[in-house]
């Protein structure tokens, strides 16, 4: 960073030096020297560039090595760091897909069990309240006990079964610790990505310098056109509670909704 | 009353079943976007749709106007379950002619309010 601050400054002195004295020469008439001054100047620009068009393309070079983008590199038969992150974020959706799909068999195999104790404890209460009130015989109490002797039976039965199905739900929860790793790892990814990415276009802008090249800003319709429709839809807004133009829960869609008359 | 429920996620087509069941709603069917859902309704009897806005292919909001569009679909209630909360997205949903809006992640009880909503309003 110095140098390239020393390099610029460097630059920068031999133009002002190279300038005054190319006006001093022209002033004198000694057409001779002024263009020889020019050709300084030029010769002073040049090397900056070439220096850091030089530097860019190391950056550059370096970037596609650190990325394993190139296929012809030695060790293109590893993965892309990208196309590795895609295939991670990929593991991730699989992952929490089987979770969800687990986890909803066993409360699809659970909730039966659970009614149908309920519901029979329902009916014993009734009968037992009849016997209890005395409005029944004794071949009735008979099958009211044959019936609470089954009920306990299965009760212990499905109660083990249902503890057993609340258990691997609750191991079906372990996708979290795997996911939450990959996703951590993927971010890291991307925060190396940007911050690679401002370093070569700070070595542009550089080489833009000595180049004068200028960049316009980009135009009405590219950034119009880089504006996502909102039509296409945006996935889960992150900080909804944050943001004005986002309804941040259910209530706020039905207020929003009652406002235009529904 | 059969319903068809569009979402590109089965896990979430399997929540919204699940809850319609336990509401009472056990005829149902599944589609994965717009593009799939719009021949079913075209050729079922559906009484009733829920569908994402979110979706590769044909997305719910083009869906929502394609029903609307169609003259023998255009009253069929329309239930929007989505994690689209702009507010420029509920009122163009609004504008399109949907039923009712639901913000994922939901809850039950939001999802038997709004449906049940949506009926009151049919049939009074």
């Amino acid at each position: 960073m110095e140098y390239q601050d020393s390099s610029k400054a460097g630059f920068e002195s031999a133009l002002k030096l190279n300038a005054s004295q190319l006006v001093d020469s022209l002033e004198k008439g000694d057409i001779g020297e002024a263009v020889q001054l020019i050709n300084e100047l030029n010769k002073t620009r040049d090397r900056g560039l070439f220096h850091e068009v030089g530097k860019l393309t190391r950056e550059l070079h370096n970037a596609i090595v650190n990325f394993k983008l190139d296929p012809r590199l030695p060790h293109a038969s590893e993965v892309s760091q990208i196309a590795d992150a895609t295939e991670r974020l990929n593991y991730v959706v699989t992952m929490t897909e089987k979770a969800a799909n687990r986890t909803m068999d066993l409360v699809e195999l659970s909730s039966p069990l659970v009614t149908q104790v309920s519901t029979e404890a329902q009916t014993l209460s009734e009968d037992w309240g009849r016997f209890m009130r005395r409005e029944m015989d004794a071949d009735g109490f008979r099958e009211l006990t044959r019936r609470i002797e089954q009920f306990l039976a299965r009760t212990a039965q499905d109660g083990a079964a249902v503890s057993g199905h609340l258990n691997d739900i609750l191991l079906a929860q372990d996708y979290q610790d795997l996911t939450g790793q990959v996703i951590k790892r993927v971010t890291q990814l991307v925060t190396e990505v940007e911050s690679n990415l401002l370093n070569l276009m700070l070595m542009a802008s550089r080489v833009d310098r000595f180049a004068g090249i200028e960049h316009g800003e980009i135009s009405g319709s590219e950034k119009a056109h880089k504006e996502k429709s909102a039509s296409h839809g945006e996935g889960p807004q992150i900080h909804a509670d944050k943001l004005d133009d986002v309804a941040s829960c259910q209530d706020d869609v039905d207020d929003l909704l009652s406002s235009l008359g529904f | 009353m059969k319903i068809l429920i569009v979402d590109d996620f089965s896990t979430m087509r399997r929540i919204i079943k699940n809850l319609l069941r336990d509401l009472g709603f056990t005829n149902t069917a599944e589609a994965d976007d717009g593009v799939t859902a719009l021949p079913m309704l075209q050729s079922g009897s559906f009484d009733f749709l829920v569908t994402d806005w979110n979706m590769p292919g044909m997305s719910g909001i083009d869906l929502l106007r394609a029903v609307r569009a169609d003259e023998r679909l255009k009253g069929m209630p329309v239930l929007m379950v989505t994690a689209e909360a702009k507010r420029d997205q509920i009122i163009e949903a609004a504008q399109a002619g949907v039923n009712g809006y639901v913000v994922k992640p939901f809850t039950a009880q939001v999802l038997k309010e709004k449906i049940e909503k949506i009926f009151e309003r049919v049939n009074g």
